[in-house]
């Protein structure tokens, strides 16, 4: 089987629509819902508060918990059970891992920065929306940040190196490989990078560069959405 | 910078590492295969003092409803106590479920086992493989040494005999489980502006960013990168291809006789 064309069409270099959001719950410190096709992301950040158990804490500096989570509905498959499982673990990390390299906690030692990840519709990609949600989240926190970062994946359906990846591109009935992304802005260097799948290393090399092209319009979208929310209440200031 | 980590970057700038060994260099690599005669398969491998052993228990189950004519496969890695003070009893840590699951993804997404020839009744019956990998000594690098000693155990394996269906453990044929590809992970790290490979504990505690790189031959199958510094696209291209070549290395180890079984 080959694959010349995307099943919904896209250019090899087109991402699904993206909507996206700052401020969404009121409750939080800060917070984001970053929409990439059907997979939606929401990201609360609540802190720097104090660590418990005291045994974690880090008096050097304040430290990063992800917390990833999959809603159990959320899924084309059957029900995701509720509670930390293996993979959401690892994401967990992996999204912790990505977001660190643009993060100043020197001023909060023994103090814990909290990013809650949840996903009420996926259709791949799910890591990649968490991080761009919650490097929001973070933003719209006032949490000090030297840059913000954005994740997409990439990957190789058949002979085509693509990028982001939806759920039937992911089960093509073929070779596939999916890499997950995410960059530092203004670096333009690679916070977060796993592979799943076939790939040579050319067709790896042409999707991260892909991949960073792309990635430059998902930040105009991040910016443009805190932008927003800072506009609307300054705006109810006046 | 700490003390520890200006000294591995002191020492690498003159081509040297603490044990004397090049930045690109292996340890001794030892596999010995059949190492516990209840498993259907096990390997012991050695990196240097790293040390882990992993085995190879088949069972029949029900497939997956998503992969209803396949058998299905089960990897787990358990950082002993026994092997360095600083793992600990209990449920594994997010350490240890990364490492787990990145052995994991290498044999999975190398499709090494075909899986296909482990369906017995579709949707029914399939041989259920379940890889465990224990590490013994901690010396640094124990996930490419556990992928390696999971795919040892994998080529050592052989299939029990039935029974009515059911399954007669200690009791083997001599039919080898349906084996395609050999993924080998090579972990590289970055330490100022200096790679290596196989690395010892002290570059573990003081690397800058690290990726492992999972091949067969000269196809990728699985890549994680971690590590609190981001990488450059060049960069990455360069690890990949210190992946390729170093894996060559570890295959010619494999290819060697095995023990007798």
């Amino acid at each position: 089987m080959t694959y010349p064309k995307r099943f919904d069409g896209r250019k090899i270099n087109e991402t699904r629509e993206i909507e996206a959001k700052a401020g969404v719950i009121k409750r939080a410190d800060g917070s984001a819902m970053f929409r990439i096709g059907k997979t939606l992301a929401y990201a609360a950040v609540y802190g720097p508060r104090n660590l418990h158990p005291r045994f974690l804490q880090n008096p050097r500096e304040g430290i990063l918990r992800v917390n990833y989570t999959m809603m159990p509905f959320s899924s084309k498959g059957e029900r995701v059970r509720p509670g930390p499982s293996r993979r959401s673990k690892e994401i967990s990390l992996v999204t912790a891992n990505a977001l660190l390299p643009v993060l100043n906690l020197e001023e909060f030692p023994n103090s814990v920065v909290d990013v809650f990840i949840e996903l009420p519709q996926t259709d791949a990609g799910t890591r990649c929306a968490g991080i761009c949600a919650a490097s929001m989240a973070l933003a719209d926190a006032g949490i000090p940040m030297k840059d913000l970062v954005a994740a997409i994946s990439v990957g190789r359906v058949d002979e085509q190196v693509l990028v982001d990846l939806n759920y039937d591109e992911e089960a093509f009935d073929g070779k596939v490989a999916d890499v997950p992304m995410a960059v530092v802005q203004r670096s333009g260097g690679i916070s977060l990078l796993q592979a799943d799948g076939e790939i040579d290393k050319d067709q790896l090399i042409k999707g991260l560069k892909l991949g960073q092209e792309t990635l430059k319009k998902i930040f105009d979208i991040q910016k443009k959405a805190l932008k927003e929310k800072y506009h609307m209440e300054n705006g109810d200031e006046e | 910078m700490n003390q520890l980590k200006s000294q591995v970057i002191n020492a690498l700038s003159q081509d040297i590492r603490f044990d004397g060994r090049k930045p690109m260099d292996w340890r001794k690599i030892e596999i010995e295969y059949g190492i516990s005669k209840n498993a259907e398969g096990s390997a012991r491998v050695k990196f240097g003092d790293t040390e882990v052993f992993a085995g190879v228990k088949l069972s029949i189950g029900t497939p997956y409803p998503d992969t209803p004519d396949e058998g299905a496969l089960m990897v787990d890695v358990e950082l002993s106590p026994m092997s360095s003070p600083e793992f600990e009893t209990g449920p594994p840590d997010v350490k240890a479920i990364e490492l787990a699951r990145v052995v994991d993804r290498g044999i999975r997404e190398a499709k090494t086992i075909d899986m296909k020839k482990l369906c017995m009744e579709k949707g029914e019956k399939v041989w259920m493989v379940s890889i465990d990998v224990v590490t013994i000594n901690d010396a640094g690098n124990l996930l490419d040494a556990s992928a390696l000693a999971a795919l040892a155990a994998l080529k050592d394996a052989r299939m029990p005999k039935l029974e009515d269906g059911v399954v007669q453990y200690g009791n083997l044929t001599k039919e080898a489980l349906p084996l395609n590809k050999e993924p080998i992970a090579v972990t590289i790290l970055k330490l100022g502006k200096y790679f290596v490979v196989d690395p010892i504990v002290e570059e573990e505690q003081t690397f800058d960013a690290k990726l492992t790189v999972t091949t067969m031959d000269q196809t990728i199958c699985a890549l994680q990168k971690a590590g609190k510094e981001t990488l450059s696209i060049n960069e990455i291209e360069k690890m990949v291809e210190i992946g390729i070549e170093k894996a060559k290395e570890i295959r010619k180890s494999l290819a060697k006789p095995k023990g007798a079984k």
